[in-house]
């Protein structure tokens, strides 16, 4: 249907005088300790990219809210910088940037080829150590300007944490709007910013739980389009549809594999019990992981694909249990006061990020993935479904304040400090993050 | 020295599919009480939905977290059931419903729960169970919209909803 191609083209290391300090990662006198909980953010320059009209303040801006978004660099005011940037070819003035504590300084160029493509250059300085850290330069058509931002504060992210960077990704989502007693509920995808909103269903029906496959080309989600509430398959780039599987009662809470050859979801027994069953795409079979009188809901894979983290309330409660990914060796891990949901692996495979309601209040929190080492990261009446950012430090999650009438959308960092709105123009539930865009 | 990497990404099309197709939906908005309907008790011919709607009642409600029919519940079902038992016509769809107090996926669940019991319930005082489909909209049809408890429990319920004269 409407989709279209574009190639962006990544050109490595700029060459330039100092085009060798830039090959060679340089000893860096600015690092970033992820990890660290009450870290200052680093403070970083980044003055408008050198262009002939506004995308090189534009990229720039971008760059720069993103940086600040994740909690670990405070971008300074330009009015306080004493150099101005006009050939970014140059080395700067590194004293003129020391002054003002500009620990990273980013500088850059935005031009247009003769074919109507924009070329993006930038350079990442260690002002301290008066080194450039990273250059590189980008061809993209000039619809894709965002984007250049995003992989650019990508390349900086990466560069002075150590960890990936998550800007370059896509988030699908629940877009709400109309009355709480009539909503209309559709799928939606966006960049990670809250840019670029498109719809993905026109509300006719309900839709609610879109997740990323691992190629990011396709959701599964649910919708009560049939009548019947059902997992579905859905391209994003062609808007071809697939029920997924042919059974007798709803289907919902739909998952991915890893490796995307599964479907993992929740069946409705005749009891009124949910079990837990995979479907493998390709062959059609389905296989029964859990078999209890008692739901069993909210299945997620570990990224290795070998275990499977999912809510059962077989004990009385909504808790957080483990098995194999053939069912095998179901274990409940989660223990503390309260009832427990949502679990989510992290793509690192260290932690399980979940939903906790304990003392009326709902939590974001994350444990090991033995149930140890608890830590709720966020609190509030109403929230819930946290999704992973791909780099496996930073949640994104949906809350209702009361009284405000609808949910938004949130993100927090594994620190639990950084807290950030994603501004979406409707109320907005249920997201996932999409993996890296390779 | 250069390293050249090419990538290419797609833009994601708007995908307003033409062929979405929704079929017939089993919800139709039931007012919750003869008031709601501005009509005084005794209302409706008998044998009609508005008969059942009114006098018979068409909803049961919940505690928290839980799918047990209360007696409060029982004595609603079994007039439901005399009722249906008397109208043989109709088909019944019972839609199972959670309250906000839970996350969304295991709501669903709940409502599904909620559904089975009210429908088994039905059965056992002899409505034919190939009369009755269930349905669970989980949190996502809220009758009663505020941030409190007056709310929630209006909201933690079953309704049995009369599917047009069955032929």
């Amino acid at each position: 249907m409407n989709s279209f191609f574009r190639t962006l083209m990544l050109v490595g290391a700029l060459a330039s005088g100092m085009a060798a300090a830039a090959v060679l990662p340089a000893r860096a006198l600015v690092e970033i300790d992820v990890n660290k909980g009450n870290i200052e953010p680093l403070p970083i320059a980044l003055p408008d990219f050198v262009s002939a009209d506004g995308v090189g303040a534009e990229i720039t801006a971008i760059v720069a809210a993103d940086l600040k978004r994740s909690g670990l660099f405070a971008p300074i005011d330009k009015g306080a910088f004493i150099e101005k940037i006009s050939n970014p070819d140059q080395a700067p003035r590194f004293e003129d940037w020391k002054v003002i504590n500009a620990q990273a300084l980013v500088t850059g160029r935005v031009s247009q080829e003769s074919d109507g493509r924009l070329r993006a250059e930038f350079r990442l300085w260690d002002t301290f150590a008066g080194q450039q850290l990273i250059g590189e330069q980008f061809f993209a058509n000039k619809a894709n300007a965002r984007r250049i931002a995003h992989i650019i504060a990508d390349s900086i992210y990466e560069r002075l944490t150590g960890e990936k960077g998550y800007f370059d990704t896509r988030v699908v989502f629940i877009d709400e709007s109309g009355p709480k007693n009539q909503r209309k509920k559709r799928l939606a995808i966006m960049d990670q910013d809250g840019a670029n909103v498109r719809y993905l269903s026109d509300g006719r029906s309900i839709a609610l739980t879109p997740r990323f496959s691992p190629n990011r080309q396709e959701i599964t989600y649910m919708s009560y389009e049939s009548g019947q509430p059902q997992v579905y398959l859905l391209q994003i780039e062609t808007g071809q549809r697939e029920l997924v599987g042919n059974f007798p009662g709803m289907t919902f809470a739909p998952r991915f594999s890893p490796d995307g050859q599964k479907v993992i979801m929740s069946l409705l027994r005749d009891d009124g019990n949910s079990n837990i069953f995979a479907m493998d795409l390709r062959s059609r079979t389905t296989t029964r992981l859990t078999n209890s009188a008692a739901i069993d809901t909210s299945p997620s894979y570990s990224p290795d694909g070998s275990k499977v983290v999912f809510t059962s309330d077989r004990g009385g409660r909504a808790q957080i249990y483990v098995m194999g990914s053939d069912g095998s060796g179901q274990t409940r891990i989660s223990f503390g006061d309260g009832a427990y949901s949502t679990p989510v692996w992290s793509p690192r495979g260290d932690l399980i990020a979940f939903t906790k309601q304990s003392g009326g209040e709902f939590q974001i929190g994350v444990m090991r993935t033995d149930g140890s080492g608890e830590r709720i990261l966020s609190t509030g009446f109403q929230q819930e479904g946290p999704t992973w950012a791909p780099n496996g430090r930073v949640l994104m999650f949906f809350r209702e304040a009361a009284g405000s009438g609808g949910p938004r959308l949130h993100t927090i960092d594994l620190t639990g400090r950084n807290e950030q709105a994603i501004p979406t123009a409707n109320f907005a539930s249920d997201p996932a993050w999409s993996p890296l865009l390779e | 020295m250069r390293r050249i990497a090419t990538r290419s990404f797609t833009h994601i099309a708007l995908a307003l599919v033409a062929t979405l197709a929704v079929a017939g939906c089993a919800s139709k908005q039931v007012p919750n009480s003869a008031a709601d309907l501005g009509l005084g008790a005794g209302a409706g011919t008998p044998g009609s939905s508005q008969d059942f709607t009114v006098n018979v009642g068409d909803r049961i409600f919940f505690d928290t977290d839980s799918s047990v029919i209360r007696a409060d519940a029982q004595q609603t079902l079994a007039k439901q059931a005399q009722w249906l038992n008397q109208y043989g016509n109709y088909a019944i769809v019972v839609e199972g419903h959670a309250d906000e107090r839970g996350t969304r996926e295991y709501n669903l669940a709940l409502g599904a729960r909620r559904a089975a019991a009210t429908r088994d319930f039905l059965v056992a005082r002899g409505v034919a169970g190939n009369r009755i489909r269930t349905i669970s909209y989980g949190k996502e049809k809220p009758v009663a919209v505020c941030d409190d408890i007056s709310c929630w429990s209006q909201n933690r319920r079953a309704v049995t909803v009369l599917n047009g004269a069955g032929s």
